[in-house]
C-alpha cells in the first residue's frame, strides 16, 4: 500500500513539474499583444524591442542602468502624441553569462518576436548573440561591448550587430596619449584583469604609451572577483612609475585603488569605462579618488540641455543619476525607434537603415564605419576630486 | 629584504583568515568525519551579518563581532540538527553530497534576500597604518591578527581545559566508547559545530572589514582554500590547521610576489595534490590506524 502510495505521488510530482515548466516558459513573454513580428509595423500595432542585460551578477550595475535608460526611452516614445506605433520593452537576465545570453536572445526572438535588442552591457554577453541574431535577421546594438573586433567574425563584421560605444583598442591608446602628453608622466604600470576587456586595454595602452615614449615598468594580472591586491601592489611599488593604469571593472579597481593609496602609492591612477559606477566610490573610498581619471563616452560636467533633461526624467523615474551605460542605452534605443519609425520595418530592412545611419544623442554624434559597425566618436577623459567629477577633456586617437 | 618582510605581514593576514575557518574544517572532520563543504558559506553569513548590525543597525565593530560568531554558531547547529544529525549512519559520500546542497542554498537564499552586488561595510574600524621600520602595518592586520590567536587560545582552552573539550575529544577517538562513558554525543557534536561556525563568523566579519567588499559567492574560495590549509595541517589536528592557513597565506602571496600573480590560486591547489600524494595525513595529522 505504502510503495503504491509513493510512486503515485512520484508520478504526481513529475506531471506537476512537467506542466509548472512547459507553462512556465509560455508565461514569461510579457502582455499579450496580437502582433506577429511581420515585415512592417503599422499604427496601432505594438512593437517589441528586446532587451537582453546583465540585471544579476558581478556586473549588474551596467545592466540595470542600460535596461533603465532603454526603457526610458521606451517610454518618451510612447509619450509621443503622434507616435506611429507603440513600443513595448520585453526584458530578461542574461545573468553575465555568455550561454544564458545566448539563450535569452534567441528566446527574445523567437518567442517574443522582437523587432529588435539592445543590449548585453559586457562584450563577451553579447557578442554570443551575435550569431544567432544574424541568422534570425534581428538586429542586435549593444549599449557597450567595447571589446576589441567583438563585431568581428573571422575579419568580417557580424551583418546584424551594432554598438554604439567606442572600441577598448581606442580607450587604451586614448589614456595612453592623455597619460602621456596632459599629464606628463613617463613610466607606467599597468594591473589589468585576465578577461578579454582587460587584456586588451593593457595591451593597446603599452604599445600606445611606448611607442609615445613612455616606459612602461611593470605589468601585473589580476583574475575577476579577486579581493586581496597586497600582494601585487607591494611588488609594484618597487618600481618607479608615475601612473598607474588599472584595466577592470569598478569591483576591483575600486579595491585596488583603496589598498594602492593605502600602502602609499601616491601617484596618478588611470583606467578605463570599466570605472564608471557609483560602486567605485563606495568601495575606494572618496578619499582616495583623487589623482584618477578614466576614459568615457559621458559625462555631466558641462552638461548640454539635451543631457539636463535626460537627467531630470531619469532621476525622477529611478531615484538615482544615471550614468554612462544608461546614456549609451538610451542612445542605442532610440537609434533603434528612430529607424523603427523611419522604415516601418522590421528584419532586413531595419537592418540596412540602421546601418546608414546618422544618428546624434547624448553620447555623441555618428555614423557607423561599415567595416566593423563600430562608430567614430571623440574619446572623453573624467577625472575625480573626492569622488566626483569635476572636468572632463577630449582625446581623438590618431 | 623589506619586500620581502611586507609579503610576509601580508601573508600572515590572508593566512589568520584560513586558519580560522580551517579551525572549523579540522574540528567538525575530527569528530564526525565529513569535510563541511558548507563551512565556506557559514563565513560568508558571518560576513553579511557584521555588514547588516554595521551598515543598518549601527553596531560598533565588537559588538558586530560578538552578534556575527553567535548568529553563525547557531546556524552551524541548525544546519549540523537539520542536514547532517540524520545522516550518521549512511555511507560518508552521501554526508559529502548533502553538504554541498546546503553550501548552495546558504549561497542562493542570501542572493535572493540580499541581491548579487557587492557591498561594502561601513567605516567601523579606525584605519592608520603604522611604519615599523621598513614595513607597514594597519590597523586592520593587527586587528586581524590580535583576533585570531585569541580565539585560537580560547579555543585551545576550551578543548584541553573544559569537560565538553574533553567530550570532543572523546567522541573524536571513538564515539560509542564514548557514549557508554555518559557522554551526550549529539549534544557534543553540536557544540562542536557551534565552535568551529562562530570562528567562521569571526573570519567572515574580519574580512568584511578588511577588504571592505562581500558578495554572496564570497565563501567559495576561502572554504576551498581553508580546506586545503586544514588538510595540509593534518586534518582533525587543531595546531595543524592553524599552521595550515598560515602557510598557504603565506605560500600565495609569495607566489604573488616573486612568481607570477596569476599562479595564487594554482599553487594552493598544487599544495594539496603534493600533500595528498606525499603526506595525506597532513604535517600534524594522526595515522589512524583501523583496529579490528
Amino acid at each position: 500500500m505504502k510503495r503504491d502510495f509513493m510512486k503515485l505521488l512520484a508520478g504526481g510530482l513529475s506531471a506537476a513539474m512537467l506542466l509548472a515548466g512547459c507553462s512556465g516558459a509560455a508565461g514569461s513573454t510579457a502582455g499579450g499583444s496580437s502582433s506577429e513580428g511581420g515585415a512592417s509595423a503599422d499604427a496601432g500595432d505594438t512593437v517589441k524591442i528586446g532587451l537582453n542585460f546583465e540585471l544579476t551578477g558581478e556586473v549588474s550595475s551596467y545592466g540595470t542602468a542600460e535596461r533603465n535608460g532603454a526603457q526610458l526611452a521606451i517610454d518618451e516614445f510612447n509619450a509621443k502624441e503622434d507616435k506611429p506605433f507603440t513600443v513595448e520593452g520585453v526584458e530578461i537576465d542574461s545573468k553575465g553569462d555568455p550561454a544564458e545570453s545566448t539563450t535569452a536572445a534567441i528566446k527574445l526572438i523567437d518567442e517574443d518576436q522582437v523587432a529588435a535588442i539592445v543590449g548585453p552591457a559586457t562584450s563577451a554577453p553579447s557578442i554570443s548573440t551575435y550569431q544567432a541574431a544574424s541568422d534570425k535577421q534581428t538586429p542586435v546594438v549593444s549599449p557597450s561591448a567595447t571589446q576589441v573586433d567583438a563585431m568581428l567574425n573571422n575579419g568580417e563584421p557580424y551583418e546584424y550587430a551594432w554598438r554604439v560605444c567606442f572600441e577598448d583598442s581606442y580607450q587604451g591608446a586614448a589614456m595612453a596619449i592623455y597619460a602621456y602628453e596632459t599629464l606628463g608622466d613617463k613610466n607606467a604600470a599597468i594591473i589589468n584583469e585576465t578577461s578579454d576587456y582587460g587584456q586588451g586595454l593593457a595591451k593597446t595602452f603599452k604599445e600606445k604609451f611606448e611607442s609615445l615614449g613612455g616606459k612602461v615598468v611593470a605589468q601585473e594580472q589580476y583574475n575577476a572577483k579577486d579581493t586581496d591586491f597586497a600582494s601585487i601592489l607591494t611588488k609594484i611599488k618597487e618600481k618607479k612609475f608615475d601612473v598607474l593604469y588599472i584595466a577592470g571593472y569598478y569591483g576591483e579597481a575600486g579595491l585596488i585603488i583603496k589598498q594602492a593609496r593605502e600602502s602609499g602609492i601616491d601617484c596618478n591612477i588611470v583606467g578605463a569605462d570599466g570605472f564608471e559606477s557609483e560602486k567605485l566610490a563606495e568601495l575606494a573610498g572618496k578619499e582616495n579618488l583623487n589623482k584618477v581619471w578614466y576614459t568615457t563616452c559621458y559625462t555631466t560636467v558641462n552638461a548640454s540641455d539635451e543631457l539636463k533633461s535626460f537627467i531630470d526624467d531619469y532621476t525622477a523615474k529611478y531615484d538615482q543619476a544615471p550614468n554612462m551605460f544608461s546614456a549609451l542605452a538610451y542612445d542605442a534605443t532610440n537609434l533603434v525607434l528612430d529607424q523603427l519609425a523611419a522604415t516601418g520595418k522590421t528584419g532586413a530592412e531595419l537592418n540596412e537603415a540602421i546601418k546608414k545611419a546618422d544618428f546624434s544623442g547624448l553620447t555623441g554624434s555618428f555614423t557607423f564605419d561599415e567595416k566593423t559597425h563600430t562608430p567614430k566618436k571623440t574619446v572623453l577623459v573624467v577625472n575625480q576630486e573626492d569622488g566626483v567629477q569635476t572636468e572632463v577633456d577630449e582625446v581623438e586617437v590618431k | 629584504m623589506s619586500q620581502f618582510l611586507q609579503q610576509v605581514i601580508n601573508g600572515l593576514s590572508l593566512g589568520s583568515i584560513y586558519a580560522l575557518i580551517a579551525l572549523g574544517y579540522t574540528m567538525v572532520y575530527g569528530i564526525i568525519k565529513l569535510i563541511n563543504f558548507a563551512h565556506g558559506d557559514v563565513y560568508m553569513v558571518g560576513a553579511y551579518t557584521a555588514f547588516i548590525c554595521t551598515a543598518w543597525l549601527g553596531f560598533g565593530f565588537f559588538p558586530a563581532l560578538i552578534a556575527s560568531m553567535v548568529v553563525c554558531g547557531l546556524l552551524g547547529v541548525l544546519i549540523e540538527r537539520l542536514a547532517y544529525k540524520p545522516l550518521r549512519k549512511a555511507p560518508r559520500i552521501t554526508a559529502l553530497i548533502t553538504a554541498i546542497g546546503v553550501s548552495y542554498i546558504l549561497e542562493y537564499t542570501m542572493q535572493y534576500f540580499m541581491g548579487s552586488e557587492v557591498r561594502t561595510y561601513p567605516n567601523v574600524l579606525p584605519k592608520t597604518t603604522y611604519q615599523l621600520g621598513p614595513v607597514s602595518v594597519t590597523t586592520h592586520q593587527i586587528y586581524i591578527f590580535a583576533i585570531t590567536i585569541v580565539l585560537m587560545v580560547t579555543l585551545q582552552f576550551i578543548i584541553s581545559k573544559t569537560r565538553m573539550g574533553r567530550a570532543m575529544r572523546a567522541v573524536s577517538v571513538d564515539e560509542q566508547a564514548a557514549e557508554l562513558m555518559g557522554i551526550n554525543v549529539d549534544t557534543t557534536i553540536s557544540f562542536t559545530f557551534l565552535l568551529g561556525s562562530a570562528l567562521a563568523g569571526a573570519a567572515g566579519i574580519l574580512v568584511g572589514i578588511y577588504y571592505n567588499t562581500i558578495n554572496p559567492l564570497m565563501g567559495l574560495t576561502p572554504g576551498l582554500k581553508a580546506f586545503v590549509a586544514a588538510v595540509f595541517g593534518g586534518i582533525g589536528s587543531v595546531p595543524g590547521a592553524v599552521i595550515g592557513g598560515l602557510f598557504i597565506g603565506i605560500a600565495e602571496t609569495m607566489v604573488v610576489a616573486y612568481g607570477s600573480s596569476l599562479y595564487r590560486d594554482a599553487i594552493v591547489y598544487a599544495i594539496l595534490i603534493v600533500v595528498l600524494i606525499v603526506k595525506p595525513t597532513g604535517l600534524l595529522g594522526k595515522n589512524q590506524r583501523e583496529k579490528v
